[in-house]
């Protein structure tokens, strides 16, 4: 048995659409201080995959274990409570409101009757823009709104809600698409900084660099069912985009 | 988008950038008064027209505050002159048959939140956008009104002898109407509860986007229902606030008001794509509607002119914060 007990365990995870199977008995396990990397082609279950583990969607059959207890009757407003934290890219931010109000949307400080303690909440946002974010310039602030910033930068902003409220596991659902180099660069950093905070992430990309640089594990997905699963220390860069091309062109990965 | 690096610019200059949508509207509004009073100062300059102003402001001016909740979402109400239409009438036949103040305006309040109720669930259970919603239920409350008026007014002189009378119709020191009172005392609460309170943050954060408040786990549909609801009891409270100071009931109450208080909603710089907006603008934008066809009569102009006037207002000040509101992206 080991002394450290995994975060998430997938349990022969399968799931159907009427009669598409898009996952076929995914057995996956995620440590704690982990970010794994999901790849795979277009349609290789991808996303199905994060959507189970957020509670969007429920398997057809499999088990679902976090921090070792078996999760049943899972939805989004559980997961959340379980520590488990999806970020989409720009989607789950408003664009007119301040920073502060965008921090702590959907779960303000509050006095018993619901009166916003608007300080606090700015104290804590210009915190979290100072530490996580490393923010330093007097133009951005608490009162900015979110329009003003930059593609990385809002990332950075999802990234460091999620981290405030304390999620163990951060799933990132394609977080550098549509970014500029510069801007994929400090999304990057964002996502290397939930390792720093000692806290799991699950992410979804398909540019391969980008993911080498980041995640310690990479998980390859292929029509439904993990095709492979190594370490970072396993593989190079380029034995990884070779393994990749591999699997699109013969659809195995036996040499 | 990304300025170069500079000098941080000094901190007032952020604090006009972010105070800019109500320090234009509080200027048009000095601006306004300004040219009445150059134009008639023997009526601008004293305090009658005031006194009439208070008074007839707070009919519609209750209403614009609390609709500014439901612009912010995104959404429109264009019923709410019939639920108050509806809801005097209850009103008024209450108070005829149990000679009760305080069971009508309780009657009363209960049925306009009720028709708030409907429009809310409308709009965010079943789904039907609220411009075509309040439409179906506009001519609903008003023809329910016309069925059970018969076109018939309610003669309601005996108001006077209940001491709320004077609550709702009455003037402090002879001189300052209690409406206007009202109206202020509405606007600093439902300014607070817009700004500073978790209420308020919901209705923004919703009608900035409306997929990642669901995300956030705030819950749409309630806030949205709760949003249709108070502009509902609103519009029953504002009925009960004007048949007390005309002691009449007719059938047609509350018609009329439906573009001006939206107007003066606008005015006050509330986004009608929803997520932005101020209370306080709305107020400004009460106080400017309301005084603008006196304004227009007492500086020498024909009434002819009250419409065109107000086009240009509302025309020019939308088109004002449009392009302030551009030049920060």
């Amino acid at each position: 048995m080991n002394t450290q007990q995994p975060l998430l365990i997938l349990k022969n995870i399968s799931k159907s659409f009427g009669k598409v199977h898009v996952l076929r008995d995914i057995n996956l396990e995620i440590s704690s201080n982990e970010i794994v990397a999901l790849v795979g082609d277009n349609g290789a279950g991808k996303s199905t995959l994060i959507k189970i583990i957020m509670g969007v969607h429920h398997p057809t059959r499999g088990e679902l274990w976090y921090k070792g207890e078996h999760i049943q009757l899972h939805s989004v407003r559980r997961s959340r409570e379980l520590g488990i934290e999806a970020v989409y890219q720009e989607r789950a931010l408003a664009d007119q409101q301040s920073l502060w109000r965008n921090i702590f949307a959907g779960r303000e400080i509050v006095n018993a009757f619901g009166v916003l303690d608007i300080k606090a909440q700015k104290k804590e946002t210009e915190r979290l823009l100072r530490d996580h974010m490393g923010f330093t310039s007097t133009a951005m602030s608490g009162d900015s709104e979110i329009k003003s910033l930059s593609g990385g930068e809002k990332q950075g902003v999802a990234i460091a809600r999620a981290l405030y409220f304390n999620a163990d596991l951060i799933i990132l659902d394609e977080p550098t698409m549509g970014l500029s180099l510069k801007e994929t660069k400090k999304a990057l950093e964002f996502i290397m900084d939930i390792r720093r905070q000692e806290k799991s992430a699950i992410f979804i990309d398909h540019n391969i660099f980008h993911v080498y640089d980041v995640a310690d594990r990479f998980v390859i997905l292929d029509r439904g069912s993990i095709a492979a699963d190594y370490q970072k220390r396993e593989l190079t860069q380029e034995q990884l985009v070779d393994k990749m091309l591999q699997l699109a062109t013969t659809g195995s990965l036996d040499e | 988008m990304n300025a170069p690096p500079s000098l941080p610019p000094p901190n007032y200059r952020r604090e006009i950038q972010r105070y800019k949508i109500q320090i234009s509207i509080t200027v048009i509004l000095s601006l306004l008064f300004l040219i009445f009073m150059i134009g008639n100062p023997d009526v601008f300059l004293r305090y009658d027209i005031y006194r009439a102003f208070m008074s007839t402001m707070p009919f519609f001016g209750i209403m614009a505050l609390s609709a500014t909740f439901v612009v912010t979402l995104g959404e429109i109400d264009l019923s709410f002159p019939s639920v108050l239409g509806f809801s005097s009438w209850v009103f008024g036949t209450t108070y005829v048959a149990t000679n009760s103040f305080l069971l009508s305006l309780v009657v009363c309040l209960l049925i306009g939140t009720f028709a708030g109720l409907v429009n809310g669930l409308l709009v965010a259970r079943v789904g039907i956008p609220s411009i075509v919603a309040t439409i179906g239920t506009m001519f609903l409350w008003r023809g329910l009104v016309n069925m059970a008026a018969q076109g018939k007014g309610i003669a309601l002189v005996s108001l006077k002898e209940s001491w709320m009378h004077s609550i709702f119709a009455g003037r402090l020191f002879d001189e300052l109407p209690t409406q206007f009172i009202a109206l202020v005392v509405i606007a600093l609460i439902l300014g607070f509860i817009y700004s500073r309170h978790q209420f308020g943050s919901h209705v923004l954060f919703v009608g900035d986007n409306q997929d990642s408040a669901k995300m956030m786990g705030i819950r749409v549909e309630i806030i949205k229902i709760y949003c249709f609801m108070q502009l509902g009891f609103f519009a029953a409270l504002s009925g009960v606030f004007l048949t007390c100071e005309v002691t009449y009931f007719w059938p047609t109450q509350g018609g009329g008001m439906l573009l001006t208080t939206l107007a003066a909603v606008f005015i006050g710089g509330t986004s009608v794509f929803g997520g932005k907006g101020t209370i306080y603008g709305s107020f400004v934008g009460i106080l400017i509607i309301g005084s603008l066809e006196a304004g227009i009569v007492a500086i020498g102009l024909t009434g002819f002119y009250v419409q065109f006037l107000y086009g240009l207002l509302i025309t020019v000040s939308v088109s004002l914060y449009a392009v302030l509101l551009r030049r920060t992206v």
